[in-house]
């Protein structure tokens, strides 16, 4: 509430003073209340210069929103900037012109320089030509363990993935869910990701979503992966909810014993007042190999034919990665910040120890930015049956991801 | 309509042929236009934006072959017949009750009818909420010493498409006990004496007189409950959201989905069609029944 | 219009004694109320429970402690993302899209009904034929043109847009519905009227709008509701600020910060219900007389 009389307040302002000022409709799907508390650094960053953000929020997840977003800019009622994944999923929509080209800004803020891996840049570059502003770097490839439900089961908390799988009966006899697993798509697909590089290792992982190659996906090596999956899958029986957070929650209340969800979840920690190392664990890579995947948000400009509005877009971009708008948003949102030049001493143990494995280089890219939409969305189709449908078995379940991967471009 | 001048006939009628050029837009640029475009379009490879790349049928056989969207057929499939065998019992028995000369009638009437007021969103977040094994039904038998007592049509993959049911005849049936009743109510009181002069037991009167003679009811009640069944779409969304998993998906949604989630225009607009195909033989089914029933009365 | 059949019974006496006929009679019509009547009083109950008592009590019982806190959240302060004004919003764009919508599609497809009963001109009964089949056809199929019909005249994500859109879809019920309706008055009033020299307009509005007040309320409930529930359209052919009521229902009972506030969420439910509640309610039996008459003559 004080959030919103705040805006108006500033929405006041800026119409009583400026003249050049405009008002910019931002669209995103960050709803969960440590995403809510994290764009609202965003917000009041720009509600402070002559310009105003109306806040265009849209629920049900980046499946949900990206329809609505997308739909818009293509039906010729473009908002002024939305959060994408960056990566593959505005290719086309940049193909057509209907994207603003940021690259005299970035020129000029030194982007190439001061991002961080570099490949987040590349990400939004399109014919030598930056497409998109990358706010933070979210590694899917965590798990999220609750002091809470271990100490009631009376198990330590385990210190990677096979110790967490030996731990599990003893979460179930204690009437925990050993693993939370929300029932969208998209997270079934994600902890079958982390799964993946964490068992079959990172040159497995590459072979199939990088080169697309179709005989490893359908291979032996992969066929361990998904009998883990299809062991895992037991352990998130009865997670009855939808949303991540809902799943977060359960790890937070003790109720469940981890997640694998990506560093995003660290919102939800901390809006819960909750500290790593003492009320929860944070496991880069399971505990197996340590490592980081570098997707993350960024910021897509829908070309507007009114220059004020152009102005005021170009100024939004270079405002996103500002060091001290960087700072606040990522400490909100637990994610990683896109440059390397800026102090992150307020982070807690595990963002920090996400910083390290960033700086050691031990990095590989996102799924949405090596697989189409498409490719995407038909994994987690096939992903969020095998995990809700025991009848379904792994080889199954690695047959058609195999046959996903061979037609995938 | 003689009149004493006939101008040329393009002008004659003009103001009606004005005013029916909304309609004429409608039926040719909507309901024309747009279903010729989506089926061409079903034949490319488009994605995000539509291009006219022609593959053939090679989108529908990718969606023949998508494990999901032989689910939703599946699904909807079980949840039609379903609703349309229970939609009109449920209805007609409800008017036959309600045509018994009960007190409170008007007040009985308008319960049946009220959830028909409501849209699908609120249909299925209300019974979301209801069925929360959690909280609802279960929870409740469970605290009343039933332990063992399952009943979970929101996360059993099994009956999940049994709770949306439950959802939609409670929202459905009302009108269609409106409709049988205003049927029932049409027919000759001289039949009802007919019959107990003949000693015809009551229920055997319903079967043997009764629901044949309120044949054009029923027709017009599977037509409107046919009509919905293909459009499911609100109530899923509201409901389940096609989970656990994709046990209940349906068409509508896989269509939706791909052509705004995934981003991919061919296969939602090969789907779409596919539904339209769905429709076409049922209406082409339904017209033949007609034409032979009127040979047969002739 | 003939006197309102739904009010005489016609079936078979039954007999006032309180026998077994009649204990299993009203047994049956109490368990069926209560089916009908759950959901609601779920509804409203759980809307008046705080959370704590959500956690531990039972769905059915009525509040220990009534608090109307849920109501003031759901309609002021609900939040998705950094919007915190409820669903308030959302009451204020479905009432834009309801008023010009309800308006313009029940004014055209009254004209489309008057011109195809009294001004048949050559093909108008073709472009009718198109215009019924139209209502059959999964929306599905029409959504994607019609986004791209939308951007060419400029009213993708505005309220004129989706008023289109609905005016589109609504066509094809009503204009059957006035149709008929026209068809029945006496031929002679037409014929004396156009003796008189009365023209297209002229006759439609001294002569036909004063006649059909009936019809006209029974159009404007069919459109309200359907309107005023709609899902599908609003959520693809607007955007945050534009969305109706539904589409923000289901964004803010999915948006979560924090834990699942069941008791806001079902205030929600029943806020967005409301309107089309208060209509059947208030419009009482010209409602049932609306969708059986929009129904049985169909």
């Amino acid at each position: 509430m004080k959030l919103h009389s705040a805006l108006m307040a500033a929405t006041a302002l800026v119409g009583a003073s400026a003249v050049s000022a405009a008002e910019l409709e931002v669209t995103h799907w960050w709803t969960s209340g440590g995403e809510a508390a994290a764009v609202a650094e965003f917000a009041n960053a720009f509600n402070a210069t002559e310009h105003t953000w109306v806040d265009g929020a849209i629920a049900g997840g980046g499946g949900t929103a990206r329809g609505a977003i997308v739909s818009r800019i293509i039906g010729g009622d473009p908002m002024h900037a939305t959060q994408l994944n960056h990566g593959r999923q505005a290719e086309e929509l940049i193909e057509a012109g209907l994207m603003l080209d940021l690259s005299d800004i970035a020129e000029e803020g030194g982007w190439r320089d001061i991002v961080n891996p570099v490949g987040l840049l590349d990400s939004c570059t399109v014919d030598g030509k930056i497409y998109c502003v990358p706010v933070n770097i979210h590694s899917w490839q965590w798990i999220w363990l609750s002091h809470k439900a271990f100490a009631d089961a009376g198990v330590d908390v385990p210190a990677n993935w096979d110790e967490f799988v030996a731990a599990a009966p003893a979460l179930e006899a204690a009437g925990k869910v050993p693993l939370a697993v929300g029932q969208q798509s998209w997270q079934s697909s994600g902890a079958f990701g982390v799964l993946n590089v964490a068992i079959g290792g990172v040159d497995l992982w590459t072979k199939i979503n990088v080169e697309k190659d179709a005989e490893a996906a359908a291979g032996p090596e992969m066929a361990k992966v998904f009998e883990a999956v299809g062991n895992a899958r037991k352990f998130s029986q009865g997670t009855n909810v939808g949303d991540w957070n809902l799943a977060t929650a359960m790890v937070i209340n003790g109720e469940a014993g981890g997640q694998i969800m990506g560093d995003w979840a660290q919102g939800e920690f901390a809006v819960a007042e909750q500290v790593a190392g003492e009320d929860y664990s944070c496991l880069p890579g399971l505990g197996v190999n340590e490592i980081i995947s570098t997707g993350g948000d960024a910021f897509y400009f829908p070309k507007q034919d009114d220059p004020a509005i152009e102005a005021a877009q170009k100024e939004l971009a270079k405002l996103l990665i500002s060091p001290e708008v960087q700072v606040g948003f990522n400490l909100k949102k637990g994610s990683l910040p896109v440059r390397g030049d800026i102090d992150l001493s307020a982070a807690n143990d595990c963002m920090k120890k996400g910083l390290e494995i960033l700086a050691s280089g031990n990095i590989l890219p996102d799924g949405n930015q090596v697989l189409s939409s498409d490719t995407t969305s038909q994994i987690e189709d096939v992903m969020v049956e095998f995990w809700n449908d025991l009848s379904v078995t792994p080889a199954q379940a690695q047959a058609s991801y195999a046959a996903i991967i061979a037609d995938a471009d | 309509m003689a009149e004493a001048k006939r101008p040329i006939r393009l002008l004659r009628n003009m103001n009606s042929k004005i005013a029916a050029i909304p309609m004429i837009l409608t039926a040719m640029v909507v309901f024309i236009g747009c279903t010729v475009w989506t089926v061409v379009y079903s034949f490319t490879k488009s994605r995000l934006l539509p291009k006219l790349d022609f593959v053939g049928f090679d989108q529908y056989e990718r969606l023949w072959n998508s494990n999901r969207w032989l689910i939703s057929v599946e699904n909807l499939f079980i949840y039609g017949v379903c609703s349309l065998v229970l939609s009109l019992l449920i209805g007609f028995l409800l008017a036959v009750m309600l045509d018994q000369k009960i007190r409170f009638e008007n007040t009985i009437r308008t319960i049946i009818l009220y959830p028909f007021a409501l849209s699908f969103v609120v249909t299925g977040l209300v019974w979301q909420w209801l069925l929360n094994p959690d909280f609802g039904v279960q929870n409740v038998v469970r605290s009343l010493g039933w332990q063992s007592f399952t009943f979970d049509p929101i996360y059993d993959a099994n009956i999940v498409i049994f709770g949306i049911l439950i959802a939609a005849i409670w929202q459905g049936s009302g009108l269609i006990m409106v409709l049988m009743l205003a049927g029932l109510r049409g027919i000759d009181e001289e039949i009802w004496k007919a019959a107990r002069v003949d000693g015809i037991p009551k229920w055997k009167t319903y079967v043997v007189v009764i629901i044949p003679m309120m044949k054009p009811v029923f027709i017009t009640a599977l037509v409107l409950i046919s009509s919905g069944i293909i459009k499911v779409y609100d109530l899923v969304v509201a409901q389940t959201n096609g989970g656990p998993g994709l046990s209940s998906e349906v068409p509508a949604k896989y269509v939706i989905d791909n052509m705004f989630r995934a981003q991919n225009l061919g296969q939602a607009f090969a789907a779409s069609t596919m539904m339209l195909l769905g429709v076409l033989i049922i209406l082409a089914l339904f017209g033949l029944t007609q034409i032979r029933g009127r040979k047969n009365a002739s | 219009m003939p006197a309102d059949n739904m009010t005489v019974p016609s079936g078979p006496k039954p007999k006032k004694t309180l026998s077994a006929h009649n204990i299993i009679l009203y047994g049956v019509v109490g368990l069926v109320c209560f089916y009908y009547l759950l959901p609601l009083w779920v509804m409203v109950m759980t809307s008046l429970k705080g959370m704590p008592e959500i956690r531990v009590g039972n769905i059915f019982a009525p509040p220990l402690e009534i608090t109307f806190e849920p109501w003031h959240k759901a309609w002021f302060t609900a939040c998705t993302g950094l919007n915190c004004d409820g669903l308030s919003r959302g009451f204020w764009n479905s009432v834009q899209i309801l008023v010009p919508s309800a308006i313009i599609s029940i004014f055209i497809a009254s004209v489309n009904g008057y011109a195809l009963s009294n001004w048949k001109f050559k093909g108008s009964e073709i472009f009718f034929a198109i215009l019924l089949f139209g209502a059959f056809i999964p929306y599905q199929v029409m959504i994607y043109p019609i986004v791209i019909i939308l951007r060419e005249i400029g009213l993708m994500g505005k309220l004129g847009g989706l008023v289109l859109v609905h005016t589109i879809f609504g066509m094809p019920i009503l204009t059957l519905l006035f149709r008929n309706y026209f068809s029945g008055l006496p031929e002679e009033l037409f014929k004396a009227a156009r003796v008189d020299g009365a023209g297209f307009w002229g006759i439609y509005f001294r002569i036909m709008l004063p006649m059909s007040l009936p019809i006209f309320v029974v159009a404007m409930i069919i459109q309200i509701t359907g309107i005023w529930n709609d899902f599908l359209f609003g959520v693809i052919y607007t955007k945050p600020d534009t969305w109706p009521m539904t589409v923000q229902l289901n964004n803010i009972v999915n948006a979560v910060q924090g834990v699942k506030e069941y008791n806001v969420n079902m205030a929600a439910t029943l806020l967005t219900g409301l309107v089309p509640l208060v209509i059947y309610f208030v419009s009482g039996k010209l409602f049932v007389r609306g969708i059986a008459a929009g129904a049985v003559k169909g």
